[in-house]
């Protein structure tokens, strides 16, 4: 459309010509930006790949190594440990983010002032930070005296500890992302939702489809972008832990038995507490690799009809 | 507000008796919800003796907790830190991000297409994979243990640069046109017709780069290990190896965090959910 439009050409200043004149502010007014994730986040992103192939001794220098810190990783048995509670987390989270989302979407759907708040009150634990979502939720499951533990052994369950039992504490961590995440879930596929013509239900429900014939033959297949998209996003973000993070700091520090250690908590340490950089940029590099495939797999969530 | 909007599964005669049912399990799930808040708000008021009754509401209340929490650890110091840290933040990168917006929505270069790729690529990469690099990065160019380490790299994100591309997109062109008749330069476009026109868009933004900031963990965690420096989010996670047993003050403090954040939702709920639900596919 705008390229129909006749353009009236500024009066060219300094010897440019209009055309170049729009090159220069383009480049100018992209500027900023550009340089800020070129060097913030591009430059990170191939020295993490540089980095991989060196090890950084204890006074900063660094030394090649060609594939040893690869060759470290396949001999380590953390590694494994934290690639395998990675793959836990998302296996766990993703699907549960997924029922969690929609369910709570297609509960409070209809558009009216008591559905709003309802919409509100679920979204709500976005609003507060991972810290204090983390020292709250322990303190709800904490050994004996947490709420939830006294709940459990009222109901006869015996004393589940939930953060100290190596089988509980990665599931107590990706139930605590779900109650965190599920909120913005729901507010995607409530924009999904909302795509979905309203006729497409009245036409069905005059062809006597009921309830549930209509949530799977035209809410399902309608949905499929806004799915396809969740599950990309939600993949993405459990496998590079950038939620599970903050949490597992706070609640377990990887513990116990490294059951929670997922790869970004174990790369951290290995990086912070032991100053081994080389051996952790090798690690995110797979890491990255790994993320980079799933986009790639998902084809970066965007979904076509045909 | 008032549109009712029949709903999509159920005809008008099973509506009546769906609806109640419908609306108590939506009821009990949002407070299910919302329990762990509660709980720590609750926590936050009771006496050290009363912290582990399973009363809502406190028989006692009191604000010790609080005044203990404000007194005993620098936290306004915290959170002039966050606030500063946030509000710098917040007010470079939408200057930024609506330059970048307006270059790459309405002004033709070559390179455009590619450079827009490239900066939407970026969206893959989140803080914890790239966190090695950035802070070798962040420590060569002199600013660990700074402010500006803390600010300058969470200024640079996708997220801002896409939403405003897509809003200055939906503008109608003539808009410009008029400007350029009568001699305005780019800069005046921008900075007298583009910024005004997109106050809404900017105000749920900077919302959102506001929250986001306040509570950010993992960078200001790795970058600033002076006290000075600390920001409410590394204060408390400090406050909590520290006082590990007192769960009451730790509750107090994690109000303290929480209410700003909350209170901010409470007023602009509409344009934050909005904005966050338009971001989605389109």
């Amino acid at each position: 459309m705008a390229d129909m439009i006749v353009h009236s050409k500024p009066v060219a200043r300094r010897g440019l010509s209009a055309k170049h004149q729009e090159w220069l502010a383009g480049y100018i007014f992209i500027l900023p930006d550009a340089l800020g994730l070129l060097v913030f986040l591009g430059m990170p992103m191939v020295l993490s790949l540089v980095l991989g192939f060196f090890e950084v001794n204890g006074f900063g220098a660094y030394r090649f190594v060609g594939f040893g810190n690869y060759v470290r990783m396949y001999r380590d048995p953390l590694f494994w440990t934290a690639l395998r509670a990675t793959l836990l987390y998302a296996v766990v989270l993703v699907p549960s983010l997924y029922v969690c989302g929609l369910g709570l979407a297609l509960l409070v759907q209809t558009t009216n002032r008591f559905n709003s708040v309802m919409r509100a009150m679920f979204f709500a634990p976005q609003m507060v930070s991972l810290v204090v979502v983390a020292v709250v939720w322990q303190f709800m499951v904490i050994d004996k005296i947490g709420l939830i533990s006294r709940l459990m052994s009222m109901l006869g369950a015996g004393a589940v500890s939930f953060l100290g039992d190596p089988h509980f504490a990665l599931l107590t961590i990706a139930f605590v992302s779900l109650w965190f995440l599920m909120g913005f879930y729901m507010l995607i596929f409530l924009g999904g939702l909302q795509d979905i013509p309203a006729e497409y239900y009245e036409a069905a429900k005059i062809d006597g489809a009921g309830p549930v014939a209509r949530f799977w033959f035209i809410t399902m297949p309608l949905l499929k972008p806004t799915s396809f998209f969740v599950i990309m996003v939600s993949m993405v973000a459990a496998v590079a832990g950038a939620q599970a993070f903050d949490i597992i700091y706070i609640m377990t520090k990887g513990g116990p038995a490294n059951s929670t250690a997922v790869l970004i908590v174990y790369i951290y340490q290995q990086a912070f507490a032991f100053g081994a950089f080389g051996y952790a940029a090798a690690m995110a590099s797979v890491l990255m690799l790994v993320t980079g495939l799933l986009f790639l797999f998902t084809r970066g969530g965007r979904f076509n009809y045909d | 507000m008032t549109e009712h909007r029949q709903s999509a599964y159920f005809s008008r005669s099973q509506v009546t008796v769906v609806r109640v049912v419908w609306m108590v399990v939506t009821t009990i799930l949002a407070l299910m919800t919302l329990f762990p808040l509660f709980w720590m708000v609750s926590m936050a008021f009771k006496p050290a003796p009363e912290a582990f009754s399973s009363n809502l509401i406190p028989q006692a209340p009191t604000f010790d907790n609080f005044i203990y929490v404000l007194t005993g650890v620098p936290f306004i110091r915290y959170m002039l830190n966050s606030f500063f840290v946030s509000a710098t933040v917040t007010v470079v990168a939408l200057f930024f991000h609506t330059m970048a917006g307006y270059a790459l929505a309405r002004l033709r270069f070559p390179g455009r297409e590619l450079i827009f790729l490239a900066i939407f690529s970026t969206f893959l990469i989140s803080l914890p994979v790239i966190i090695v690099p950035l802070f070798i990065i962040v420590r060569a160019m002199g600013m660990l243990n700074s402010y500006a380490g803390l600010i300058v790299p969470a200024i640079f994100n996708a997220f801002g640069i896409f939403l405003l591309r897509q809003y200055y997109l939906s503008l109608p062109r003539e808009i410009e046109e008029a400007a350029r008749i009568d001699g305005a330069g780019y800069w005046r476009i921008y900075w007298s017709i583009i910024l005004p026109l997109s106050r809404p868009i900017m105000s749920a933004l900077a919302i959102l780069f506001f929250l986001a900031n306040w509570n950010a963990f993992l960078w200001p965690l790795t970058i600033a290990s002076d006290q000075k420096l600390w920001v409410v989010q590394v204060g408390i996670a400090n406050f909590k190896s520290q006082y590990s047993a007192s769960w009451n003050y730790m509750m107090a403090a994690s109000t303290i965090i929480a209410i700003p954040t909350l209170v901010l939702f409470v007023i602009f709920q509409r344009q934050i959910m909005d904005s966050l639900k338009t971001s989605g596919l389109k």
